[in-house]
C-alpha cells in the first residue's frame, strides 16, 4: 500500500548539463578575485609539490652519493623552508575556498527560498512538500564539494596531470612513454565503468527517496495504519522498498568499486615498463638511479590527480542533477506578480466587484481534467433562470451576461467560475452557500488573488485587484481557510502571526473575541505554551480557536471565512460570533458554511451552484422567493427536526 | 539495536574474507619498495641485469594481486556493511510501529526519519569503508613500522616520534569538530523545521502575506548555518595542514638523517630509497587519523539515538507481552546474560530475546486475534484518563450494546476524540475499563480489538497512493489477494522508456516485481465491488466517477488536490470498507454539506447491524442515537435519548435551539 505515489519518480525537464554547470558556476563570478589568489597559491604550491622529487633526487643523486653533508644538510633545510610555506599557503587557500563555497551555498539557498515564497498555489498543489524541502536542502549541500572542488581539483589537477607529464618528457621522454603507455587503456576501462556506475547510482538515489517518502508517509499516518492494523502490510512493502534500496546499492557498488583497482592496475603497469625501459632499454648506466626513484614518484604523481578528476566528474554528474533541480524551480514562473506601477494601498475601504469573472484553475496549462463539462449548459440555463426574476436585488447581482458573451470574448470557456458578477458594498457580510466543490471557495481565493481570473475584472474599492500590490491587499484581508496551519512556537507566537506588533493585551482581547482565552489560560502555560508539530495536542476545534484569534488580531477590512467554524461546538461558535460581532462592524466579511444557522446574520446570501452565482439576496427575501436556499434551508430544517 | 558483536557474528565469514584480503593487500604494498630497492641496489647498482626481469614480474604480480584484493576487500565490506544496515533498518521499523501512539505525540517526523535514514547511516558506514580504514591504518602502520625497523631502527625513531603525535592532535581535533557538527545538525534541524514549516503552511503565510516575514526568518538560519559551517571549516583548516606538514617533514628528515646514514656507511642507497618510499606511504593513515575517529564518533553517537529509540516500549501491547517486554529490559541490565542469550538463539533467523512464555503468548494472541470475533456491544465502565498529568476523562461510563448508535456531543476539547482512542486502544484508561463485548480490551489482542473497530478520524490522513489502495486498507484481506491476481496480469507496455532502460541494464527481480505490482493494476470483481459498494455508502462514487481515471487516480501527499469534504468522503468508504463491526465516526461529516451530509445519514441507518459511535456538532447527525452523551470538561452532562435531552432543556436542548435558529 501507500507507494505508488511515493515511488513515483520526479520528471525533470531536459536541460544540458553544460547549461547548468555553466549557471552554477556564475555564481563564483562574484569571487573573481578570490579564486585568482587561489589558484596563483596552487601553483605555487604545486610546483612546490613537483619540486619534492627533484629534491630527493638531487640529494641521493649528488650529495650523498659525494658524501657532502652541508651540501645535504642545506638542501634539507631549504625543503623544510619550502614544505612551511606550502602548507601556510594551503591553509590560506582552505580559507578562502571555505568561505566561497559556503557563501555561495547560502546566496544560493537564500534565492531559491526566495523565489519559492513568490510561486503561487499551483505550484505547491502539485508537488509534495517533501520534494520541495529536499531541493532547499539536500540538493543545495549536494553542490558543495562540487564548487569546492571544481576550483580546488579541476583546475589544478589539470595543470598538475600536464606539468607532470612535461618535465617527464623533458627528463627523458622515452621513461616518461614508458610510464604513460597505459593512459589509454585506463580512460577506455574508466569510461566503461563510469557510466555503468552512475546508472546504478541514480537507481540508488531513486530507491533512497522512495524510501524516505514511504518512512515519512508511514510515520505521519500511524494512528491510520495502527487502527487499521495495517502494521504487517506496511512492514512488508517497507521491508521490501529497504531489499531494493540495499539491492541497488550493491548493484552500484559492484562497478564503482572496480573504479580504484583499474586506475591501481593501470599505475602498475605504467611503473614496470618504466623500469624495464629504463633498465632494458635505456641501459642503467645513461639512466641516473635518483632518475628513475624520481620517476617512481611522478608517475604517482601523474596517478593521484588523475584519480581525483575521475572522481570529480563522477561527483559532478551526480550533484548537477540536484543544480537542475534547483534551477528548475528557480525559473518557475511565478503566476501572481506585481504589475509595473503597482499601488500600495495604505488603506481599503472594502467595497469588493466581480465583473463578468470566469476563472478555471486549469487554464493556464489547458489541462482537462475530470470535472464536469455537462454541468456547463445546465448552470447557464439555470442562471438565466434566476436572473430573469431578480427585481428583489438591492446591489445589480447580473448573472450570466448570456451565452454569446462567453463565446463572444473568443476565450475557451472557464469551468469553476462563469461570467460572475456581483457587488458588495463596504461593510456588509455576505454568506456563500451551496453544495460541495461549487465553487465557493474559489470565489474567496480570487479575492484574495491567491490565483488570476482568467476573464473579466475583479474590483477593490472600485481599483482593479491586478493594480494593487499582493502584500499590500492581503495585509488588508483577514483571511481563515479551510486548512489552519499552526507553527511550532508558543500560543502566543501563533496569534501574533496575524499582525507582527501586536502587544500582548491586543492578542488576549483577539483571542477573548473569539472565546479561545479561556482554554489557552487553561493549557500548561498559557499563552506561552509550546505548539507541537502541526499543532498535535491540541483539538481540531482548538487549532481552529487559535487560527480565529490570529486572523482577528490582524484588524483585517475584508475578512474572509472559509469554513472557520467547522470544528467548534454550535455553543462555542455562538459565543465566537457574539465575540466578532462588534469586530465585524463596518468591514466587509465573506462567510463560508455549510450550517446555515451560521450565516443567519448574513445581510445577503449568496447561493453558489454549477460555476455561477444562482441567487442572492437577504435571508428573508430568499425565504420569501422559495427558490435554491429556501430548498437548502427547509432540507436542513427537516432533517435536523428528524 | 542489536549487539555489534551480534552482526559482526552474523556475518562472521564475509568480514573473515574482506580481512584476510586486507590484509595481504597491505603486505602486498609492503613489498612493492622491497622491489624497487632490489631493482636500484641488486640491477643497476650491483649490474645484476638477469634478476630484473624477476623483479618485474614480481611488481605485475603485485599490481594484479592488489587488484583483486583490492575490489574483494571494498566490495564485500560495502556489500555486508548494507545488509547490515538494511536488517537494523527493517528491525528498527518494526519496533517502532509497534511504539504507541504517546510516541508519536512527543516525537517529530523528522526525528524519526533521522534515526532510521541518517543514524543507520551512519552505523553503516562504521560497518563498512569506515571499519575497514580504520582496520586498514592500524595494519599499514603496523607494517610500514615493522619494514622501517627491518631497513634501520635509527631512522625509524622519526615516525615512531611522529606517529602518537599525530594520534593525540586528531584526537583534539575530532573532540572540537564534534561539538561543531552537532551544532551543524542541530541548525540543519531547526532550518529544515522553518521550511518545511513554510511550505506545509503557505495558504497561511499567504493569507497573511507573511513572505517577507518567513524570509527573515529563513535568513536568519541560513546565515547561522553559514557562521557554523565556517566554525567548521576554520578548525578543520587549524589542524588538517598540520598532518601535512607533518608528513612532509618527516620524508625530509629521513632524507637529511638517512642521507648521513648511507653517507657513513650504515645505509645503501637503495634502503634509503625504499624507507623514503615508506616514510611517503606512511603520511597518509596519518591524515587520515581525524577524519576517521570523527566518523566513528558519529557512528557511536548514532548508535546511542537508535538504541534510544530501543529503550521506548510500546504503552500498548497484548497482555502476556508486556510481561515479556518488562522481562526483556531486566536482561539488558545484565549485559553478560544478553549477550550469551543471543549467541544461543541463532545465526540464521532474528534471534527472539523474548521469553518462552512471551513467544507463546504472542503467537496465542496473534491466531487468537485472527479466530475470535466481537459482536460489537461496548461499554467504558467509569473510565478516566490522564495524560501527562493532564485528565481528560473522568469517570465516563456507557453500555452500548450490539447494533445500537451511541451519539457524543460536547464543546471543543472536551474529550470527545479521547473516547474513539481508547477504544482503538491508543491510550488506555487510567481508571476503570473499557470493555468489548463484556471483556476488557486489556485482555483482549490488541489487532483484535483494533480489527472490530472502524474509525473515521478527524484528522482525515489518506496516502498518496491511489483511491482504490487507499480504501483497501481498509478491507485489507481481499487486498493482499488481490496483489497477488495484479503480478499475473503484468503489462509491459506501460512501462516508461526509463524504466525499461532501467530494467534492460539491471533487471534485478524485484523490480519487475514491483512494477508488476504498480502497472498490472487490475483488480478482481469481487475487489472492485468491495471498494465501489464502500465509496457508495460514502457518497464518494459520484465525484471519483468523474476523475480521469476513477478510482485508480492517485492522490497527493496528504490527500492534496482533493478538497475537505472529499477527502472526509474517502475516509469514510475506508472505514466502511474494513467491515468492522464497530463503526466510530468522528467529526467526520463536518466538512460536508447538508446534502451530501443527509445521503450519508441515509445509508449510515441502513447499516443497521453496526455498533455506531456518532461524535458531532450537529443535532442532525447524533438524534438518532439510542443514547446521546454530551461532554463537559471529560464528564458526563447530560445524557438520554433525543427526547430526554430535548425535556432537559439543559445543553442539548440550547445546542438545538441554536442550531434551528429559533
Amino acid at each position: 500500500m501507500a507507494r505508488n505515489a511515493t515511488k513515483q519518480d520526479e520528471n525533470t525537464r531536459e536541460v544540458k548539463k553544460t547549461v547548468t554547470l555553466i549557471r552554477l558556476f556564475g555564481y563564483l563570478l562574484t569571487y573573481k578575485l578570490k579564486i585568482l589568489a587561489v589558484l596563483l597559491i596552487m601553483v605555487i604550491t604545486t610546483a612546490i609539490t613537483i619540486y619534492n622529487p627533484l629534491l630527493i633526487e638531487r640529494a641521493i643523486n649528488v650529495h650523498i652519493k659525494a658524501g657532502d653533508t652541508k651540501s645535504l644538510i642545506s638542501l634539507c633545510v631549504l625543503g623544510v623552508i619550502l614544505n612551511i610555506i606550502m602548507v601556510m599557503l594551503i591553509k590560506l587557500r582552505m580559507y578562502i575556498m571555505a568561505t566561497i563555497s559556503n557563501e555561495v551555498l547560502v546566496t544560493i539557498r537564500q534565492e531559491l527560498y526566495e523565489h519559492i515564497q513568490k510561486l503561487g498555489f499551483k505550484f505547491f498543489d502539485n508537488r509534495p512538500t517533501g520534494k520541495i524541502l529536499a531541493r532547499i536542502m539536500g540538493d543545495v549541500n549536494s553542490l558543495k564539494d562540487v564548487l569546492t572542488n571544481s576550483v580546488t581539483t579541476l583546475i589544478p589537477d589539470a595543470i598538475t596531470i600536464i606539468t607532470v607529464v612535461i618535465v617527464m618528457m623533458l627528463k627523458d621522454w622515452r621513461l616518461g612513454l614508458a610510464a604513460l603507455w597505459s593512459l589509454p587503456v585506463m580512460i577506455l576501462g574508466i569510461m566503461w565503468d563510469q557510466s555503468r556506475a552512475h546508472a546504478g547510482w541514480q537507481l540508488f538515489r531513486k530507491k533512497n527517496s522512495n524510501l524516505n517518502a514511504f518512512i515519512h508517509e508511514d510515520v505521519a499516518g500511524i494512528r491510520v495504519i495502527q487502527s487499521f492494523g495495517a502494521e504487517e502490510e506496511t512492514q512488508e512493502t517497507f521491508d521490501e522498498l529497504v531489499e531494493e534500496h540495499n539491492g541497488s546499492f550493491i548493484k552500484a557498488c559492484m562497478y564503482s568499486d572496480l573504479f580504484g583497482p583499474i586506475i591501481d592496475i593501470c599505475w602498475a603497469a605504467g611503473l614496470i615498463a618504466m623500469y624495464y625501459v629504463g633498465i632494458r632499454i635505456v641501459g642503467a648506466e645513461s639512466v641516473a638511479v635518483g632518475t628513475l626513484v624520481a620517476f617512481g614518484t611522478y608517475i604517482g604523481m601523474f596517478w593521484q590527480p588523475v584519480m581525483n578528476l575521475s572522481n570529480y566528474y563522477n561527483q559532478m554528474v551526480t550533484n548537477v542533477a540536484g543544480a537542475e533541480r534547483i534551477f528548475e524551480i528557480m525559473d518557475a514562473e511565478p503566476e501572481i506578480v506585481d504589475k509595473d506601477g503597482a499601488e500600495d494601498l495604505m488603506s481599503i475601504r472594502g467595497e469588493v466587484e466581480f465583473d463578468n469573472v470566469s476563472f478555471d484553475y486549469d487554464d493556464a496549462d489547458d489541462k482537462t481534467d475530470g470535472r464536469d463539462d455537462a454541468g456547463e449548459l445546465d448552470s447557464q440555463t439555470k442562471a438565466n433562470e434566476a436572473s430573469s426574476d431578480n427585481s428583489a436585488r438591492k446591489n445589480t447581482v447580473a448573472l450570466n451576461r448570456g451565452v454569446q458573451s462567453v463565446y463572444g470574448n473568443g476565450r475557451t470557456m472557464c469551468k469553476v467560475l462563469n461570467n460572475v458578477s456581483f457587488k458588495v458594498a463596504a461593510g456588509e457580510t455576505i454568506a456563500l452557500v451551496g453544495p460541495t466543490g461549487a465553487g465557493k471557495t474559489t470565489v474567496v481565493n480570487l479575492i484574495a488573488r491567491f490565483y488570476d481570473i482568467c476573464a473579466g475584472r475583479l474590483l477593490i474599492d472600485g481599483k482593479d485587484i491586478r493594480d494593487i500590490t499582493v502584500d499590500s491587499l492581503r495585509s488588508k484581508m483577514g483571511i481563515m481557510t479551510q486548512d489552519n496551519f499552526l507553527f511550532t512556537g508558543t500560543v502566543r507566537d501563533n496569534i501574533r502571526y496575524g499582525r507582527l506588533d501586536a502587544t500582548d493585551e491586543e492578542i488576549e482581547a483577539a483571542a477573548k473575541a473569539v472565546s479561545a482565552h479561556e482554554f489557552i489560560t487553561k493549557l500548561e502555560n498559557g499563552y506561552d505554551t509550546e505548539i507541537k508539530e502541526r499543532g498535535a495536542g491540541l483539538s481540531a476545534g482548538q487549532r481552529q480557536l487559535i487560527a480565529f484569534a490570529r486572523t482577528m488580531v490582524s484588524n483585517p477590512s475584508i475578512l474572509i471565512l472559509d469554513e472557520a467554524t467547522s470544528s467548534i461546538d454550535t455553543h462555542t461558535e455562538q459565543l465566537v460570533q457574539q465575540g466578532i460581532e462588534s469586530l465585524l462592524k463596518g468591514r466587509t466579511s465573506f462567510v463560508i458554511a455549510h450550517r446555515l444557522s451560521t450565516i443567519r446574520n448574513a445581510d445577503r446570501i449568496f447561493v453558489v451552484d454549477k460555476g455561477g452565482i444562482v441567487e442572492s439576496g437577504s435571508p428573508a427575501e430568499l425565504m420569501a422567493k422559495k427558490g435554491e436556499y429556501y430548498k437548502l434551508y427547509m432540507a436542513q430544517k427537516r432533517e435536523e427536526e428528524f | 539495536m542489536k549487539k555489534v558483536s551480534y552482526y559482526l557474528k552474523k556475518y562472521w565469514y564475509c568480514y573473515l574474507l574482506a580481512g584476510a584480503a586486507l590484509v595481504i593487500y597491505e603486505a602486498l604494498d609492503m613489498v612493492s619498495p622491497q622491489v624497487t630497492k632490489m631493482i636500484i641496489d641488486d640491477v643497476i647498482m650491483g649490474g645484476q641485469l638477469d634478476k630484473l626481469s624477476f623483479a618485474l614480474l614480481l611488481l605485475l604480480v603485485i599490481g594484479v594481486g592488489r587488484v583483486f584484493l583490492g575490489y574483494i576487500r571494498e566490495f564485500t565490506f560495502d556489500k555486508t556493511s548494507f545488509r547490515i544496515a538494511s536488517d537494523i533498518r527493517k528491525h528498527l521499523f518494526a519496533h517502532i510501529q509497534s511504539l504507541s501512539v504517546n510516541f508519536f505525540d512527543k516525537t517529530n517526523t523528522g526525528e524519526i526519519m533521522a534515526r532510521l535514514k541518517d543514524d543507520v547511516d551512519h552505523v553503516q558506514a562504521a560497518f563498512g569503508f569506515i571499519g575497514m580504514l580504520i582496520i586498514q591504518v592500524v595494519v599499514h602502520t603496523s607494517l610500514i613500522l615493522y619494514c622501517m625497523f627491518n631497513i634501520s631502527w635509527k631512522l625509524s625513531m622519526f615516525p615512531i616520534v611522529a606517529m602518537p603525535l599525530c594520534a593525540i592532535l586528531a584526537i583534539i581535533m575530532e573532540r572540537k569538530l564534534d561539538k561543531v557538527y552537532e551544532e551543524i545538525s542541530e541548525e540543519n534541524a531547526s532550518m529544515n523545521t522553518v521550511a518545511e514549516e513554510n511550505l506545509a503552511g503557505v495558504r497561511t503565510v499567504k493569507a497573511f502575506a507573511r513572505e517577507k516575514f518567513e524570509i527573515g526568518k529563513f535568513l536568519k538560519h541560513n546565515r547561522h548555518y553559514y557562521d557554523l559551517n565556517m566554525k567548521q571549516s576554520k578548525l578543520w583548516i587549524k589542524y588538517n595542514p598540520i598532518f601535512q606538514l607533518i608528513g612532509r617533514l618527516l620524508t625530509v628528515l629521513s632524507l637529511l638523517f638517512g642521507g648521513i646514514l648511507v653517507i657513513n656507511g650504515e645505509l645503501t642507497l637503495g634502503e634509503l630509497g625504499a624507507f623514503t618510499e615508506y616514510t611517503m606511504n606512511a603520511i597518509w593513515p596519518m591524515e587520515m587519523l581525524g577524519w576517521l575517529s570523527n566518523e566513528l564518533a558519529s557512528a557511536f553517537a548514532s548508535k546511542k539515538k537508535i538504541d534510544k529509540i530501543y529503550s521506548e516500549k510500546p504503552m500498548i501491547c497484548d497482555k502476556g507481552l508486556s510481561a515479556a517486554a518488562e522481562s526483556d529490559m531486566k536482561t539488558e541490565s545484565g549485559n553478560e546474560t544478553e549477550s550469551n542469550m543471543k549467541t544461543e538463539t541463532g545465526n540464521e533467523t532474528e534471534p527472539n530475546i523474548k521469553t518462552e512464555i512471551g513467544n507463546e503468548t504472542e503467537s496465542d494472541m496473534k491466531t487468537k486475534a485472527r479466530n475470535d470475533r466481537i459482536a460489537g456491544a461496548v461499554s467504558f465502565e467509569h473510565v478516566s484518563l490522564s495524560i501527562d498529568d493532564k485528565e481528560i476523562l473522568k469517570d465516563i461510563s456507557f453500555d452500548l450494546p450490539a447494533g445500537k448508535t451511541l451519539g457524543i456531543m460536547g464543546a471543543t476539547g472536551s474529550g470527545k476524540t479521547s473516547i474513539v482512542n481508547m477504544l482503538l486502544r491508543f491510550y488506555d484508561a487510567t481508571e476503570g475499563s473499557v470493555k468489548l463485548d463484556g471483556k476488557d480490551v486489556r485482555e483482549l489482542p490488541v489487532a483484535l480489538v483494533r480489527k472490530s473497530t472502524a474509525a473515521v478520524m478527524q484528522d482525515v490522513f489518506l496516502f498518496s497512493d491511489t483511491i482504490s489502495e487507499n480504501i483497501r486498507l481498509g478491507g485489507k484481506k481481499t487486498g493482499a489477494e488481490s496483489t497477488k491476481i495484479k503480478k499475473k496480469e503484468f503489462k509491459p507496455g506501460k512501462l516508461s522508456k526509463e524504466e525499461k532502460k532501467m530494467l534492460k541494464t539491471y533487471n534485478p527481480d524485484d523490480e519487475t516485481e514491483r512494477l508488476l505490482v504498480r502497472n498490472g493494476a487490475k483488480s478482481s470483481d469481487e475487489d472492485r465491488e468491495m471498494i465501489q459498494s464502500a465509496l457508495e455508502a460514502a457518497c464518494a462514487a459520484d465525484f471519483i466517477g468523474k476523475l480521469e481515471e476513477k478510482t485508480e487516480t492517485v492522490i497527493g501527499e496528504r490527500g492534496v488536490g482533493l478538497s475537505g469534504g472529499q477527502k472526509q468522503r474517502i475516509s469514510m468508504a475506508r472505514a466502511f470498507a474494513k467491515k468492522a463491526p464497530i463503526l466510530v465516526l468522528d467529526d467526520s461529516t463536518s466538512a460536508l454539506d447538508m446534502e451530501t451530509e443527509k445521503a450519508v445519514q441515509k445509508n449510515l441507518n441502513e447499516m443497521g447491524d453496526l455498533t455506531k459511535i456518532i461524535i458531532a456538532h450537529r443535532i442532525s447527525s447524533v438524534q438518532r442515537a439510542d443514547e446521546i452523551i454530551v461532554l463537559d470538561e471529560g464528564r458526563v452532562l447530560e445524557r438520554g435519548t433525543h427526547e430526554e435531552l430535548m425535556a432537559l432543556k439543559g445543553y442539548y436542548y440550547r445546542t438545538y435551539e441554536l442550531q434551528m435558529g429559533a
